[in-house]
């Protein structure tokens, strides 16, 4: 709750509707204690009187009523009727759609059907229905505006209980033995009770303007008694010759429902889990750069060089340094693994090469990312542009997110080449069909005018490999392909970038956590623990012979087909939170080996031998033997 | 496609049942005699026999119901007694007046609501995203009926800019530009708060879409920013606009009811409050459910855009 | 040995394109009769690919789904009735994900005493002492109890769920993918908790997965399910070595193994059978490289084989 407030205060419109609306608020308590003229005595004497008159602060009204009494016993009316149809519509459409989103199936489907013939009605309909009903009148206003957002509220409250009611803490409550009754009070109701808020702080303001509405036609509250809404009816004929009369009580209602819509976004963004951690920002194209040191020099003649390679996420005032210092380079035709448990930040790091990671909050802090001897972390967007795709491509993981749900995958395959250079339409599709063929997808004419969700998830991941082949580039960065898919299709899509890379002497980047796949994919290997490289060289050396502890615990942690029933080795602990890394090795708390030495300053990646480097001052296996093999 | 369209128009008959149902309910409430509700409490003895003998209002409710549904559905409505002309005859001229101005009322803020959104989320934090949130704060926080009067009072009688009422000039010509003069203000003050609700969501919604996996795909095609954001991304958030357009439709028309009282526009929502205002129960029930009805088939053609625009959904 | 639980007949029809009235516009078949028996103090692995009905069978085990027919039986006593609370104090359900099995707003504490008061009616002092005692066994320390869900890593969170399991004090553990969710690291310490606590409570496990090796591992027995069918039964250390299902050896060939080349184990056609209309006969048939007709006129029946050893298949491997 505390924490509520704290992030409610910190958002600075939604601070300003609080305080305005708590002095409205307050004023509208102590009215009646206040010295006001009697608001609805008349005095055709003194009829419309102007603004800052004698007696009457804010004038008189047609019948030469003081204004400003009205203006404050109205507002009193207003706030009260508006709060009052919230809270009987939120409380009455919460519980209809808690029971239909928890019950499912016929009891859902009979309410929902209810709950859309009402919505079926543009709402003002259904509420001059209820008001000819029952007559004109302010409490009838109250029962028709809250009768109309019923289903509102049973809407969008079924909804949210329909995913609580299938999260698995609900079954583990059934299996604990609790009745539906208990489930609904002390399982759901908590996880809705922030979503209830948020409907009504965003629709408290609506309220308002609905019953100042019904009463601005005459249908709410009825003379001499008078709501905000009935003011401005009232004021309406003599708008053209006493504007203030009716501009009064119009800014009124502006400022209350402007007060309340600020506030009411601001519980919704303090409630809403997805804003506290800015994951509801808008990815700009290119990831920020701002290198602060020295940017490495390129050396060799690799592809594609990484060198001390910094990305950071900048979340409020908290850094986590998901990179931190990554030096890889490949080669053409050769396949480099990258290997390492999630939070190791081998995804960020692939994505960092094209400035693919999401920005806000990704920053680039440090390093440069050498194509062909240019540095890309430096480059203008444009460029980088030109490049991703066409030099550069991608593979993603889940192959269902990363197509577009609404292009076929014909469109997205020409889409892939007609952004780098103009393609005719009759041509872009042969080179689609072509693709599709590439990678041995059957019927290859016919799938290309399939939509993505037709597609099985090996055959979409073949299209996401057709995709990155189609401007034929030198690198492609695989993103755990695989990860998602069933065994016995991963063993088919790893063939096929295996004899696709040969035939085309292409340089992958194979990012993943899998010891096999490396084994049988990649000549090259780079492990990789806390955001940075702690093992690198060729793939048999290192799966034979670890020499970083991690590397070789790790190892030992996976079990591999063959081996039968055993105990498994264990690493004890947690990797570190990259926001809080501690000095020296990340790994040095869970390390067998670990000497006080390990704990303090920087650890080099220093050589092991000709091919192989290790980040560790006691390496597992002795480079003596190694040489000797 | 066609078959899909039938099947939405047939699944429209049990909503509009229902609606009958709901409207005869309510009406049904009215407490006292029905037929002295109806007519007033100054309807002459013969008026309430005729009526009874007329509607059948001594019968049981269902048979009641099932004798009103039938006439409706041979085209009778009955007759207003207050405008002592039969209530198809009335409500469809007067909807045509309000097809008009919600109408354009309609367009206007599905096109710059979208627009507004789309250029706000992708220039999120950025000046323009501030300014657009801004001025949807104030569209959907000033009272549309008090926005109409400000409207009036500002371009008509202070600058002289557009007429101050109506939809026609008691005299003269009935021309477009005459209408479009009439018109303009009218339209934009009902389409503020409309265009501040369709710029708000879209706005979500294409946050939403621009964090999705499929446009960092885009991105890492080479795709240019223009057209991840006009073309990936709005197609995709365009999914979870449809429908809240057809929604905004609604308010769109219930707002018309506030606008056509401002402007005295000759349309059905001003028919309406007069009706209630006079107690012409059969006017307001058959106007009701006539609009109810256009509204249904207004959402079926929303539902028939989307299934259009997504492939997903099995038509 | 006795028996801890038997499956007879058990199988799962889902309805699909519900209406408000009338019969629903289809059927899908997610288990076909499955008949399973586990011992007691057995672990029995159960593998296959997405969509092959392992977790349909695993929630009707613990009651959270009525099973359309069949039979579910617990060391001799049939356990008819729907109702998960008389499911719950003899068998308990480990989730895949630990964090979603979490109530996000209730402290780790009010998660654990669900159970003991619900099923057993514990007294307050009695729940305290229990609760030590379980979390104890799983290596957690006691003041976790006050915290939220959100404050733990996966693998602690799957501990929790572990713990939470262990206190209706049922006998029976249904483990579904209890570490696909886990980083490696910490897979092989809920793995090895697992095997402890076995041993210290004698308990029966019923290990679902569809990583092959972390089945191998712990597993006594293992079945193999595809299509909702179970393909394969046998022993853990026989059934990847000598598989004689085509579907086990296609399976057994396609993990990707340190030291093995890489070759697509099949060319063929890899789609999984359409449920809605499924193919008569063997449904593993399309992608079976010693397919013959009558795999297309039969469905095989799952029959002894080898010595302990079952197999659903007219022409196994041999």
């Amino acid at each position: 709750m505390s924490n509520f407030l704290r992030l409610l205060a910190r958002n600075k419109l939604a601070l300003g509707g609080l305080i305005v609306m708590g002095i409205v608020i307050f004023f509208a308590l102590i009215t009646p204690l206040l010295p006001l003229a009697d608001p609805n005595v008349t005095n055709t004497a003194d009829r419309f009187q102007p603004v800052f008159s004698e007696g009457a602060l804010l004038g008189t009204d047609h019948l030469g009523r003081d204004l400003l009494s009205r203006l404050m016993w109205g507002t009193r009316l207003s706030l009260a009727v508006g709060f009052a149809a919230a809270i009987i519509a939120a409380t009455i459409g919460a519980a209809i759609g808690i029971i239909a989103g928890y019950y499912g199936g016929r009891t859902d489907n009979i309410i929902m059907r209810g709950v859309d013939m009402l919505m079926a009605f543009p709402y003002i309909l259904l509420a001059l229905a209820i008001v000819a009903a029952l007559g004109p009148g302010l409490l009838n206003a109250l029962i028709a505006v809250a009768a109309v957002n019923i289903p509102f509220f049973a809407r969008n409250i079924r909804g949210i209980t329909v995913g609580i009611a299938n999260k698995e803490f609900v079954d583990a409550a059934r299996l604990a033995g609790k009745s539906d009754a208990s489930i609904i009070l002390s399982e759901v109701l908590p996880n809705v009770i922030p979503v209830i808020v948020i409907a009504m702080s965003t629709t408290i303001g609506w309220m308002i303007l609905e019953t100042a509405g019904l009463s601005f036609l005459g249908l709410g509250s009825q003379p001499p008694v008078a709501d905000l809404g009935s003011m401005l009816g009232e004021a309406r004929s003599a708008l053209i010759t006493n504007p203030h009369t009716s501009i009064v009580p119009g800014m009124m209602i502006l400022i209350i429902v402007m007060a309340i819509n600020l506030l009411g976004d601001g519980v919704r963004d303090a409630l809403d889990p997805r804003l506290k951690s800015g994951a509801l920002s808008r990815p700009m194209p290119a990831t920020r750069v701002d290198r602060k040191g020295p940017i490495p020099e390129a050396e060799g003649d690799d592809l594609l060089a990484l060198r001390g390679l910094e990305t950071q996420f900048h979340v409020k005032d908290r850094v986590y340094k998901a990179v931190g210092g990554v030096d890889l380079n490949v080669r053409p035709g050769e396949c480099l693994g990258l290997i390492g448990e999630s939070g190791s930040g081998k995804s960020v790091t692939a994505l960092s090469v094209m400035g693919l990671v999401a920005s806000p909050p990704g920053v680039i802090t440090g390093g440069a990312v050498y194509f062909e001897g240019e540095d890309l972390v430096g480059a203008p967007y444009s460029k980088l542009r030109r490049m991703r795709g066409k030099r550069v491509a991608y593979i993603f993981q889940d192959p269902l997110a990363t197509l577009h749900p609404l292009y076929t995958i014909g469109d997205q395959l020409i889409e892939a080449v007609s952004c780098h250079r103009p393609i005719g339409k009759s041509e872009g599709r042969a080179h689609a069909v072509e693709l599709l063929r590439q990678v041995r997808i059957p019927n290859a004419e016919k799938r290309v005018d399939s939509y993505p969700h037709e597609l099985s998830g090996g055959m979409r991941q073949r299209v996401g490999i057709a995709m990155a082949l189609a401007n034929d580039p030198e690198v492609i960065i695989a993103d755990e392909p695989t990860t998602a898919l069933d065994v016995t299709v991963q063993a088919q899509v790893l063939t096929l970038l295996d004899d696709l890379r040969r035939e085309k002497g292409l340089a992958i980047l194979f990012i993943t956590h899998d010891f096999g796949v490396v084994a049988q994919l990649c000549d090259r290997v780079a492990v990789m623990y806390a955001g940075r490289i702690v093992e690198q060289g060729p793939t048999d050396a290192i799966l034979n012979a670890p020499a970083h502890p991690y590397t070789s615990k790790l190892m030992a942690c996976v079990p591999e087909l063959g081996e039968g029933r055993r105990r498994l080795e264990a690493i004890p602990g947690l990797p570190p939170v990259v926001d809080k890394l501690p000095d020296g090795c990340a790994f040095a708390d869970r390390c067998h080996v670990a000497t006080d030495a390990c704990r303090r300053g920087e650890i080099p990646l220093d050589p092991l031998s000709d091919k192989r480097r290790v980040r560790c001052i006691h390496p597992v296996s002795d480079p003596a033997t190694e040489a000797a093999q | 496609m066609a078959g899909y369209i039938l099947k939405r128009l047939l699944s429209a008959i049990p909503v509009l049942i229902g609606i009958s149902v709901i409207v005869f309910l309510i009406m049904a409430m009215i407490p006292g005699d029905p037929a002295t509700a109806i007519l007033g409490s100054y309807a002459t003895p013969e008026n309430v026999a005729a009526l009874n003998e007329d509607l059948g209002l001594d019968e049981p409710l269902v048979t009641r119901y099932f004798i009103w549904l039938s006439n409706m559905v041979q085209g009778d409505f009955g007759r207003s007694f207050a405008l002592n002309r039969p209530v198809l005859d009335e409500v469809l001229e007067r909807f045509g007046a309000t097809l008009v101005l919600a109408g354009t009322a309609f367009v206007l803020c599905s096109v710059f609501g979208i627009a507004a959104g789309v250029i706000s989320a992708a220039n999120q934090y950025g000046f323009g995203d501030k300014a657009i949130t801004f001025v949807v704060l104030l569209g959907i926080s000033i009272p549309s009926f008090f926005l109409g009067m400000m409207m009036i009072l500002i371009f008509a009688v202070n600058l002289r800019w557009f007429p101050v009422s109506g939809m026609w000039p008691i005299f003269g010509d009935r021309t477009i530009w005459v209408l479009l003069d009439h018109l303009a203000m009218p339209a934009i003050a009902l389409a503020v708060v409309a265009t501040g609700v369709v710029a708000r969501l879209s706005r979500s919604a294409m946050l939403e879409v621009l964090r999705q996996d499929f446009i960092r795909t885009a991105r890492a095609k080479g795709v240019r920013e223009n057209s991840v954001i006009w073309r990936h991304a709005l197609r995709a958030a365009m999914v979870s606009i449809i429908p809240v357009l057809g929604i905004q439709a609604g308010f769109v028309l219930s707002g018309a009811v506030y606008i056509e009282m401002v402007f005295q526009w000759p349309g059905v929502g001003r028919m309406l409050v007069d009706a209630i205002l006079r107690r012409d129960i059969l006017l307001v029930q058959g106007g009701v459910v006539f609009i109810a009805a256009c509204y249904v088939l207004f959402n079926i053609a929303v539902d028939v855009a989307q299934s259009l625009l997504d492939p997903r959904i099995k038509t | 040995m006795t028996e801890a639980l038997r499956l007879t007949g058990l199988s799962k029809t889902f309805e699909v394109g519900k209406r408000l009235f009338g019969p629903p516009r289809a059927r899908v078949r997610a288990v076909q009769p499955v008949d399973l028996t586990v011992q007691e103090g057995e672990t029995l692995g159960i593998v296959g690919e997405s969509g092959c009905g392992k977790s349909t069978l695993a929630r009707m085990l613990v009651g959270l789904l009525p099973p359309s027919k069949g039979t579910i039986e617990i060391n001799g006593a049939a356990l008819d009735n729907a109702d998960p609370a008389e499911f719950g104090k003899k068998i308990q359900y480990v989730f895949q994900d630990p964090i979603s099995s979490l109530n996000p707003r209730k402290t780790i504490r009010q998660i654990m005493e669900a159970p003991l008061i619900n099923l057993h009616n514990m007294p307050a002092a009695k729940r305290r002492e229990r609760i030590s005692e379980i979390f104890d066994a799983v290596n957690l320390r006691e003041e976790f109890l006050d915290r939220y869900p959100h404050e733990f890593s996966g693998g602690q969170a799957q501990r929790i769920g572990i713990a939470r399991a262990l206190a209706a004090n049922a006998r029976i553990l249904i483990l579904d993918e209890p570490v696909s969710a886990l980083d490696v690291s910490v897979q092989a310490q809920v793995l090895n908790l697992l095997a402890d606590l076995k041993a210290e409570f004698g308990l029966t496990y019923l290990f679902i997965s569809h990583d092959l090796a972390v089945v191998e591992a712990v597993s006594d027995r293992v079945a193999v399910l595809y299509f909702g069918s179970v393909v394969e039964v046998g022993p853990a250390a026989e059934i990847f070595a000598n598989p004689r299902h085509p579907y086990t050896k296609l399976l057994a060939e396609s993990a990707p193994v340190v030291g093995r080349a890489l070759k697509a184990p099949e060319g063929r056609a890899t789609e999984l059978p359409d449920p809605l209309n499924p193919p008569e006969g063997c449904a593993f048939r399309a992608r079976c490289p010693r397919a013959q007709d009558i795999c297309a006129v039969d469905v095989p029946e799952l029959h002894e084989d080898q010595a302990k050893t079952q197999v659903a298949c007219f022409n196994p491997n041999d």
